[in-house]
């Protein structure tokens, strides 16, 4: 009991110290944004906005990507996902934190979406659709419903979690399961809704189908990293350590060579379809990302995001210790910063990116906010689950030897 | 006829847990040539039987890179250098139309690297292996485990080693000719 008492406290301080960054940066924030809309001649809330948006979008990944992988383990099993299950949860829980930052961009979408403004999109035979899609309204709902669903998932797999820790009842593990099959399906329509909504749509004109799913594997990618990154802090409490085992780290460095893959696989098909078809409508996203100012990132991005963690997660003696392994995982976390940017910013910063300074306030105040809600949370339960009927057995053999 | 010369000591065991145990208990009696044969991958057997290091990952790495290269080699050669074509007005350098080509070779040539690298490493395919003349030999593809310290390990000596394995409750000890 002491050592979950250790547990505790560590938490506990991480939580306080995130949360006094978080409140300081989100106020700094706020109060930088609105000396910026007084400006005269200045473009409002607007920059305030496209600040707070791509910062928004880094963290949600992170969360979103903790509930997706949550399911991918509930719905396949394997023991990597044991050590990490309750971190997942925590994140899980985060989201009625994320629908609360989330409030800003909904209520300033008049501020940072061209496509807000009435005649933006006429509407033709060709646009009708995008007409109709991209109205004020119409996101809001979307917005509500995308939400709502996560919501509900996050709501009952927490819940039959936290009852198996109590009755250890098996048939709670086949409903988690059940629930993560769906969820899964679930998961990939309203992700690709959400940013198509809430990122894409900063581009009218430009679209692609490929998009969502690039998220969403960029999503898994982060909230597994993320997951590692914190079960480095909290491993050498018991009960948590006797799981800690070469063969699991392995798998679950493997994981996120599989997450990379796939992510490198789906970006680079998107752009090998629009450099070959060479359309004037759908090149500009990449003349600006690829060609222009942000080429630079685009190429620190290969290489970094891609060939780098590539060959390091290619060797063994790296993924089964915890300290190396959460070393990549953390590498991780800032290249999807930097992609996140990439992908968001280019959007309104055309010609080379600017770095502004309230891009980095407004990360460290939503991250903070976000750090200590997800705190609070991992405080909440035992950091291992007590009674999953498929781990049980093989944690009393190993106490037992 | 004279007695064949003998290959080692096969010792029989039922369960997985009995198997690691006992190839645990005879790596730390000092026995180097073991080796485990069970119907199913067992967790543990391998290290246990003193699998430590092999080549074949960097075999596999080299082997990638090769396809890798003959692949993207290849595009260039044809596109570049032997029959140049104007399409869509892109450059003949457009390597950017190579990279599926290049991966799909990189993969092709990293799993034959393994298939390969992996049966000539391990010496398969054997048609003949000693263990074979035990008759109940046969029960490895199906529920036996089985644990063989062969004639040629250094500390090998057939009354004291079939002992030893009679120590460690097998459900059989069978002497197996070469």
């Amino acid at each position: 009991m002491s050592s979950s008492g250790a547990a505790t406290g560590k938490i506990d301080n991480a939580r306080t110290r995130s949360l006094g960054v978080g409140v300081l940066f989100i106020v700094l924030a706020f109060v930088l944004g609105l000396i910026d809309s007084r400006k005269a001649g200045g473009s409002g809330w607007t920059y305030f906005l496209q600040c707070y948006d791509f910062a928004f979008m880094f963290w949600f990944i992170i969360a979103i990507g903790m509930l997706s992988v949550l399911m991918v383990h509930h719905l396949t099993g394997g023991w990597w996902g044991l050590p990490i299950r309750r971190i997942l949860e925590a994140g899980s829980r985060t989201i009625w934190v994320v629908a609360i930052l989330f409030l800003p961009i909904l209520l300033g979408a008049g501020h940072l979406f061209n496509w807000t403004h009435p005649g933006f999109i006429p509407d033709t035979a060709v646009d009708h659709f995008k007409h109709v899609y991209l109205q004020r309204p119409f996101f809001t709902v979307r917005a509500i419903i995308y939400f709502g669903a996560w919501f509900i998932w996050v709501y009952f797999l927490n819940k039959w979690s936290a009852e198996q820790d109590k009755t250890g009842d098996p048939v709670l593990r086949s409903k988690l399961s059940k629930l993560s099959a769906p969820g899964l399906v679930m998961i990939a329509i309203t992700l690709s809704g959400a940013v198509i909504d809430w990122v894409m749509s900063l581009e009218p004109e430009w679209f692609s189908t490929m998009y969502g799913f690039i998220f969403m594997v960029a999503c898994l990618l982060a909230g597994l990293a993320f997951s590692i990154v914190i079960l480095r802090r909290v491993y050498q409490f018991e009960p948590l350590k006797a799981t800690i085992q070469p063969k699991r780290l392995i798998d679950m460095g493997n994981l996120m060579l599989a997450f990379l893959l796939l992510l490198t696989y789906t970006s680079f098909s998107q752009f090998l379809i629009i450099w070959s078809g060479n359309l004037k409508d759908e090149i500009p996203w990449y003349m600006v990302r690829a060609f222009g100012g942000w080429g630079v990132i685009g190429a620190l991005l290969l290489i970094f995001h891609f060939f780098i963690p590539f060959f390091l997660l290619l060797q063994r003696r790296i993924k089964k210790e915890l300290p190396t392994l959460a070393m990549v995982a953390l590498w991780f976390l800032v290249l999807t910063l930097l992609d996140i940017y990439w992908i968001v910013v280019p959007a309104y910063e055309q010609h080379r990116p600017q770095f502004r300074v309230l891009d980095f306030v407004a990360l460290l105040g939503i991250g903070g906010l976000w750090l200590a809600s997800f705190f609070t949370q991992l405080k909440k339960l035992p950091l291992l689950p007590l009674h999953d009927p498929r781990f049980e057995p093989h944690l009393e053999h190993q106490h037992g030897d | 006829m004279a007695k064949r010369a003998l290959y080692g000591l096969l010792a029989e065991f039922e369960t997985p847990h009995e198997i690691v145990a006992a190839a645990n208990r005879a790596r730390e009696a000092g026995y180097r040539r073991i080796d485990g044969f069970s119907p199913f991958p067992v967790e543990g057997l391998a290290e246990a039987v003193g699998y430590r290091w092999t080549i074949l990952p960097t075999l596999v790495f080299f082997g990638g890179l090769g396809g890798g290269l003959t692949g993207f080699g290849m595009c260039w050669y044809a596109n570049v250098l032997s029959f140049p074509l104007n399409i869509g007005g892109k450059p003949w350098n457009s390597w950017p139309m190579w990279i599926p080509i290049t991966f799909e070779l990189t993969i092709l040539g990293a799993a034959l690297t393994t298939v390969l690298g992996m049966m000539a490493l391990s010496g398969l395919p054997t048609p003949y292996h000693p263990t074979f003349n035990v008759e109940r030999f046969a029960l490895a593809s199906t529920d036996r485990f089985f644990l063989v310290i062969k004639a040629r390990d250094k500390k090998f000596d057939l009354p004291q080693t079939k002992a030893f394995l009679q120590s460690l409750n097998p459900y059989g000890v069978y002497e197996v000719e070469d």
